[in-house]
């Protein structure tokens, strides 16, 4: 049979992220896939050299909306631990609190996007529904939707009042709630298993080998979570990473769903623990040395590097995102399925190029 | 993270705890490494003086992070771990284009171009160096 070669990318129209994908394609079997990238590369890790790097927090939280709080958070508790700065528990905690609802709307964006991908419309307006209700919170309590801009160095920038913290609760019942009716859709139905049971597999093996992370990871059965290293609050509050062991398209997807309850949850704990006092303090000085941090984006780990001089402007600034490391592996699950399947698998990790390409 | 005073007794200065490496030892330690368990998180690459970079490795295993610090040459290609570790292709690509390094073996090359276009002759991230390295493999 002969070879041919299609590009897949970077405009498609089940995928709203410009990557670029070579499929070699034998009888509509892909046998192999080489990623492209560059279309829209903007270089803001150079920003440092111009920026003050207490500027700098606005400036990682644009690497990418949907996880934008928690790259602000990265970036801080990384500064935090060079510079020694002890950060009050409450802003800990209120850090725990909008990284998870961000956790929460980044899945259901996702579940809503990855049944589009192979035709569920009505699944993906009913998931982008619940969705809007994280959003309203993220409004009402930062004044943003997206890019919620709470993380300062040593603490946060708002605060939660008794009356918020009462309705914050009340919404995310109503998400809990609407979030079950919807599962048997999720995970039974059969259009969705169909599309998804056994296709684009990742071994166990195969996704350590390739520095999987995230759900891609946990996907494949390896039990791994940033949060295990208890960063902000996470050490106070009850957690255990989620993992399925199939390692295919259903599986990053149950992951994600479970991962979307369990977020709720440490919501939940966290408000109910939430201590009192100050949301942050006072910095002094400009970092120097180098510094390493890691936390769980909705999309998997993420590493931040940081040297500093001593002056205001960083030395280097070096942001590894989840999805730029679930790419190897991506190019590994992609062969031996067919040329159709190619968008749902490439969503099943949901890519980010935004993250990818800072 | 270990922490060490300068002569300025106030200020305090971070410093990641990385093992220095030679170049020729590199893989030997890289495939030690994989031997053991450890999975490859990324690499950094940090501009240090006209002449050389420092090529930082992060691997992990259970939650365990380490780091290797290899002091590279500007002008000698770097021995790529992309044949070891498949995962270090695309930041070996990306170090190639924004710093001008080579790296020699590279599996999958982009050739100085994954994210560059052809007209850009200045390697964006490098402080101390402006003129762009075509890669080996041409």
């Amino acid at each position: 049979m002969a070879k041919t070669i299609i590009p897949f990318g970077p405009q498609h129209p089940v995928l709203p992220e410009p990557i670029h994908l070579s499929l070699t394609v034998e009888d509509e079997i892909v046998t192999q896939a080489v990623p492209a990238l560059g279309y829209v590369h903007r270089g803001l890790e150079k920003l440092c050299d111009i920026r003050d790097y207490h500027h700098m927090i606005q400036v990682v939280e644009r690497v990418c909306g949907i996880c934008s709080k928690i790259h602000a958070m990265c970036y801080c508790q990384c500064l935090e631990e060079m510079m020694k700065i002890e950060v009050p528990p409450r802003a800990k905690y209120l850090r725990v609190i909008w990284s998870e609802l961000h956790r929460v709307h980044s899945h259901l964006l996702w579940l809503g996007l990855f049944a589009d991908a192979f035709g569920f419309e009505a699944l993906f307006y009913q998931l982008w529904k619940i969705r809007e209700r994280v959003m309203d919170i993220n409004e009402a309590t930062t004044g943003n939707r997206v890019i919620v801009a709470v993380n300062v160095m040593g603490g946060v920038r708002n605060d939660l009042s008794p009356e918020q913290i009462r309705w914050i609760l009340s919404e995310l019942e109503l998400v809990e709630s609407e979030l079950k009716a919807l599962e048997s859709t999720i995970l039974d139905d059969y259009t969705v298993k169909a599309r998804t049971v056994g296709i684009g597999v990742l071994t166990k093996e195969q996704a350590y080998e390739l520095g999987a992370a995230g759900p891609t990871l946990r996907g494949s059965g390896v039990a791994q979570d940033m949060r295990q290293l208890k960063f902000a609050a996470f050490g106070d509050l009850e957690f255990e990473p989620i993992v399925e062991y199939e390692g295919d398209s259903y599986a990053r997807g149950k992951v994600r769903y479970r991962e979307t309850h369990q977020s709720i949850d440490l919501v939940r704990q966290a408000l109910h623990k939430l201590p009192e006092g100050p949301i942050n303090v006072k910095v002094k000085g400009n970092p120097e040395g180098e510094g390493v941090a890691r936390v769980e984006q909705p999309r998997g780990e993420l590493y931040y590097y940081i040297k500093g001089n001593g002056t205001k402007y960083l030395e280097r600034l070096r942001i590894r995102t989840p999805t730029f490391a679930n790419i190897p592996p991506l190019a590994a699950m992609l062969p031996g399925i067919e040329l159709a399947d190619v968008p749902v698998v490439v969503l099943s990790i949901d890519p980010c190029i935004s993250c990818t390409e800072r | 993270m270990a922490e060490a005073q300068t002569k300025d007794k106030e200020k305090i200065v971070g410093i990641l705890p990385a093992t220095d490496i030679a170049g020729d030892a590199l893989k030997g330690e890289v495939l030690k490494l994989k031997a053991d368990g450890y999975r490859f998180v990324t690499m950094t690459c940090v501009d240090l003086d006209e002449d050389h970079v420092d090529l930082i490795y992060a691997f992990d295993r259970d939650l365990e992070m380490v780091h290797y610090r290899l002091k590279q040459p500007k002008a000698q290609p770097a021995l790529s771990i992309s044949d070891i570790l498949f995962a270090a292709f695309l930041v070996e690509n990306e170090i190639q284009d924004q710093f001008g390094i080579c790296f020699e073996g590279l599996v999958l090359n982009f050739e100085n171009y994954l994210y560059l276009e052809k007209e850009v002759a200045r390697t964006p991230f490098c402080k101390y160096s402006v003129i762009r390295k075509e890669s080996e493999a041409q």
